[in-house]
């Protein structure tokens, strides 16, 4: 067991190497950086101009130098600009040249710097991952009850009427994309026109202050489409387990149906799903983002929208690293989990 | 001109008995499923005719009641459809002019469901479908928006107006204004209202479906020749090739997509040729697929062998070599008369196939570990075939009924990630009447005028759900067997 966790970890940082260098390789191609160069100096450079901001903010080093400065493997750049003025990657605003530390990269702690929020990436980023969680906090609590009760109840009499009902509602859940929902959510709860201004259709005061009026339209949003994949895995693992030797004993000596369900089955039928909750991290993920921008609550996933859009370089690879490891991570748990709730499982 | 009601004199009779059966059916479904905990299982009873007793008590009514009222229901959503057909123009409204224009849809629905049912126990596969409900629905859905995209595309049947004349006047009108004199189309109203840009949103809606119904299957069709082609090998040889495989597809699969779009579907990265490198890369994977397939059937007999793979790699190669070659990229050495056709979001196509590849990579591995060891690979084994035959023409046909219902979800995903461009305005010019484009035009304006954003939403989301449901009947057929 010890050996697999220290392989899956080995395999997680190797992933996150190859992903962060993609991320930095197609951030720092040649268009990209003179959109920056363009977009942080001024829209009407010319070419000369873009390539001199360029130089003197050390963005034409070669591709693998910037990396391992990113990384805090190799020495930050110290350059003397065209117009005299000496940038040095490590260096604090105020700092003078001398005292400046030689390595910052993300070993050394430092996330670099945002040129669009204008603000150092390590303090952006927590505070809009603290909004995700909150986001994702009451998602777990929406979805995961609700799926879980979905799939039992339907998996508990296979081939029933209930059974039907139920699994059709959960396919239409999750053909039912966050931007479609989204949007239908807000036309009939956020306007006037079916009567039923009930909600708030935007999200930006929950940051602050987050009520059920201006919450609830973006965590239902994000649940609907997690929920209806979770219900039908456990409703696949419910089935299976109602045709299991045990659970036709305990009928034939007699235990009541809900007993039955209760006591015998649940407690197997839900070993399936926990994997598939883990699993559903990096999807919800995308919901954030589609949600976020939707909504227009300041989280994780506007951040994503906003740094992209502006190639935001070290935001952009704060992000991935972030959600790289939170993919990984989940898929390492799950798998652990899995055999830890599962006996039956061993690694070899 | 007066403006359009929603269902017009039609709705008058029609309108109040829908609503109560509406009512009737909500109370009913939620007696049942309340009464449905607490009810002993079904024993079953026959009477002496051979006849099974039905369910009684509460329950059986109440099922008995949901049963008729859902079929009363349906009767009155195909009287909504089929009523309009015979008045004259606006006498049944909105959904009465809607029904009236998609009159060859449905007239080929029809056909197509008789022609099916008719014939069903000689078609396979395709022909069970017609044995379950949900996947007849599925069918039905799937095909409304094939048979739409058709009428459209080749015929410019169905829409009322130019997807992108604008009209005076009519910005952001509500569902069944009538247009200014002179600028009428086919039809003298906006039955869905007008958007932003004062654009028909049913012409949009329906000139949308034209994209999704180009792009998805094939995309989807390239994902899987792709995924095909790599997993069969991987899960067959295992090893380092399996190793190297996995990890780059498990490397894919780690980026959340919304990044890996951000990243890719830019102008910027366009000019860089990035994306027609990807696909000079991934199309060329179908010319290996299909070489490869010919050349293990038939390598023992080189003659027929040359005569069945020259013309069919030619044509394929010249596909190829037509897809990736556009003009004003980086790969433009075609000259002109040999360019069939340009793509012109080859970056949308390529990153949805590059997104889609890996997972599917990873179900044809799975299928591929179980399946090689069964007895038949044995004795092709022993028979002394080689190894792509094995895989293409032993292990690939008996791995069919999975994929074949992947392939329908995969389709359905592909969509959604299609609109989910379109939602951010990656890729696609802002023009464009792909749903996901409109959904993000309509979202902006979404709390002051809900109407623009509405249809297209509802119309992708009756794709994807028909997709599912058909991959869910097939799935429920496929392992009847």
């Amino acid at each position: 067991m010890g050996l697999f966790i220290l392989r899956r970890v080995g395999v997680m940082l190797l992933t996150a190497l190859c992903l962060t260098f993609i991320v930095f390789w197609l951030t720092n191609l040649a268009p990209n950086l003179e959109k920056l160069a363009k977009t942080q100096g001024n829209a009407r450079m010319s070419d000369e101009a873009v390539t001199s901001w360029l130089e003197n903010r050390g963005y034409t080093q070669a591709l693998p130098v910037k990396y391992g400065q990113w990384l805090g493997i190799l020495p930050g750049y110290v350059i003397e600009g065209t117009d005299g003025e000496i940038r040095a990657r490590c260096r604090e605003p105020g700092q003078p040249l001398d005292e400046i530390s030689t390595f910052c990269g993300i070993l050394q702690g430092d996330w670099g710097f945002s040129t669009v929020a204008r603000e150092n990436v390590s303090e952006v980023l927590p505070t809009r991952l603290a909004n995700t969680g909150k986001l994702m906090f009451w998602v777990m609590v929406v979805m995961v009850p609700g799926a879980l009760i979905l799939g039992v109840l339907a998996g508990m009499r296979e081939g029933s009427r209930t059974d039907r009902s139920l699994s059709t509602v959960s396919i239409l859940s999750t053909a039912t994309p966050e931007y479609v929902s989204g949007v239908i959510f807000i036309s009939v709860f956020a306007t006037a026109t079916f009567g039923m201004q009930w909600f708030k259709g935007s999200a930006a005061s929950a940051v602050e202050n987050a009520t059920f009026e201006n919450f609830f339209l973006p965590v239902i949003t994000i649940a609907l489409y997690g929920m209806g994949y979770i219900a039908r895995m456990t409703r696949a693992s419910m089935t299976e387990v109602m045709t299991a030797q045990y659970i036709r004993t305990a009928r034939l000596k007699g235990v009541s149906f809900p007993k039955i369900v209760l006591k015998h089955a649940l407690r197997n039928a839900l070993i399936a799903p926990f994997t598939v909750i883990m699993l559903q991290f990096p999807w919800l993920l995308n919901g954030v983002v589609i949600v976020e921008t939707l909504f227009t609550y300041q989280g994780f996933g506007w951040e994503l929208v906003r740094a992209a859009g502006n190639n935001d370089i070290e935001m952009l690879l704060g992000i991935s690293v972030v959600s790289v490891f939170v993919v990984l991570l989940t898929q390492l748990i799950s798998d652990i989990g899995y055999v830890y709730l599962n006996p039956r499982i061993r690694i070899s | 001109m007066e403006v359009l009601t929603w269902t017009g004199s039609l709705g008058a009779i029609l309108n109040p008995i829908l609503t109560v059966l509406v009512a009737a059916f909500a109370v009913a479904l939620i007696a049942q499923l309340v009464l449905g905990l607490f009810a002993a299982p079904v024993t079953l009873q026959s009477n002496a005719d051979g006849s099974l007793m039905a369910r009684g008590g509460a329950l059986g009514m109440t099922e008995k009641a949901t049963k008729w009222l859902f079929f009363g229901i349906l009767a009155i959503c195909v009287a909504y459809i089929v009523v309009p057909q015979v008045l004259p123009y606006g006498a049944a409204g909105i959904v009465g002019e809607i029904s009236k224009r998609f009159l060859p849809v449905w007239t080929a629905l029809v056909v197509l469901f008789i022609v099916s049912i008719r014939y069903k126990r000689r078609l396979g596969l395709y022909g069970k479908l017609f044995d379950s409900t949900i996947g007849m629905i599925g069918f039905a859905l799937v095909m409304f928006w094939v048979f739409t995209a058709i009428f459209f595309g080749a015929f410019n049947m169905i829409a009322t107006h130019e997807y992108l004349s604008q009209v005076s006047g009519m910005k952001n009108v509500v569902p069944g204004t009538p247009v200014p004199e002179g600028t009428a189309g086919d039809v003298s109203h906006y039955l869905l209202g007008g958007d932003n840009l004062a654009r028909d949103v049913f012409s949009r809606v329906v000139a949308g479906s034209v994209f999704v119904m180009a792009i998805a299957p094939l995309a989807t069709i390239f994902a899987f020749m792709v995924g095909i082609t790599l997993g069969l090998p991987a899960g067959f040889y295992g090893g380092k090739l399996d190793t190297v495989l996995s990890f780059l597809a498990n490397l894919i699969l780690a980026f959340p997509v919304i990044l890996l779009f951000y990243l890719l579907v830019t102008p910027e990265i366009v000019l860089t040729g990035i994306p027609s490198y990807m696909a000079a890369f991934l199309f060329f994977f179908p010319i290996i697929f299909f070489g490869v397939l010919l050349n293990s059937r038939y390598y023992t007999q080189p003659a027929k062998r040359t005569a069945i793979m020259a013309p069919v790699l030619g044509v394929l190669a010249w596909l190829y070599l037509s897809i990736i070659n556009q003009p004003g990229t980086v790969i433009d050495f075609l000259p002109s008369w040999l360019d069939l056709f340009d793509i012109t979001v080859l970056v949308v196509f390529v990153s949805v196939v590059f997104v889609n590849a890996p997972t599917v990579f990873r179900i044809v591995r799975g299928l591929t570990l179980d399946l090689r060891t069964r007895d038949y690979v044995a004795a092709a084994q022993t028979r002394g075939e080689r190894p792509w035959y094995i895989m293409l023409w032993e292990i690939l046909p008996n791995a069919r009924g999975p994929l074949i219902v992947d392939f329908c979800l995969r389709i359905g995903y592909t969509t959604i990630l299609l609109g989910t461009l379109g939602f951010f305005g990656l890729g696609l010019s802002s023009e464009s009447p792909d749903w996901g484009s409109t959904i993000n035009e309509g979202r902006r304006l979404l709390l002051i005028y809900a109407h623009p954003a509405l249809p297209p939403a509802m119309a992708l989301l009756s794709l994807v759900l028909g997709l599912n449901l058909l991959a869910d009947g097939l799935r429920e057929e496929s392992l009847k067997d």
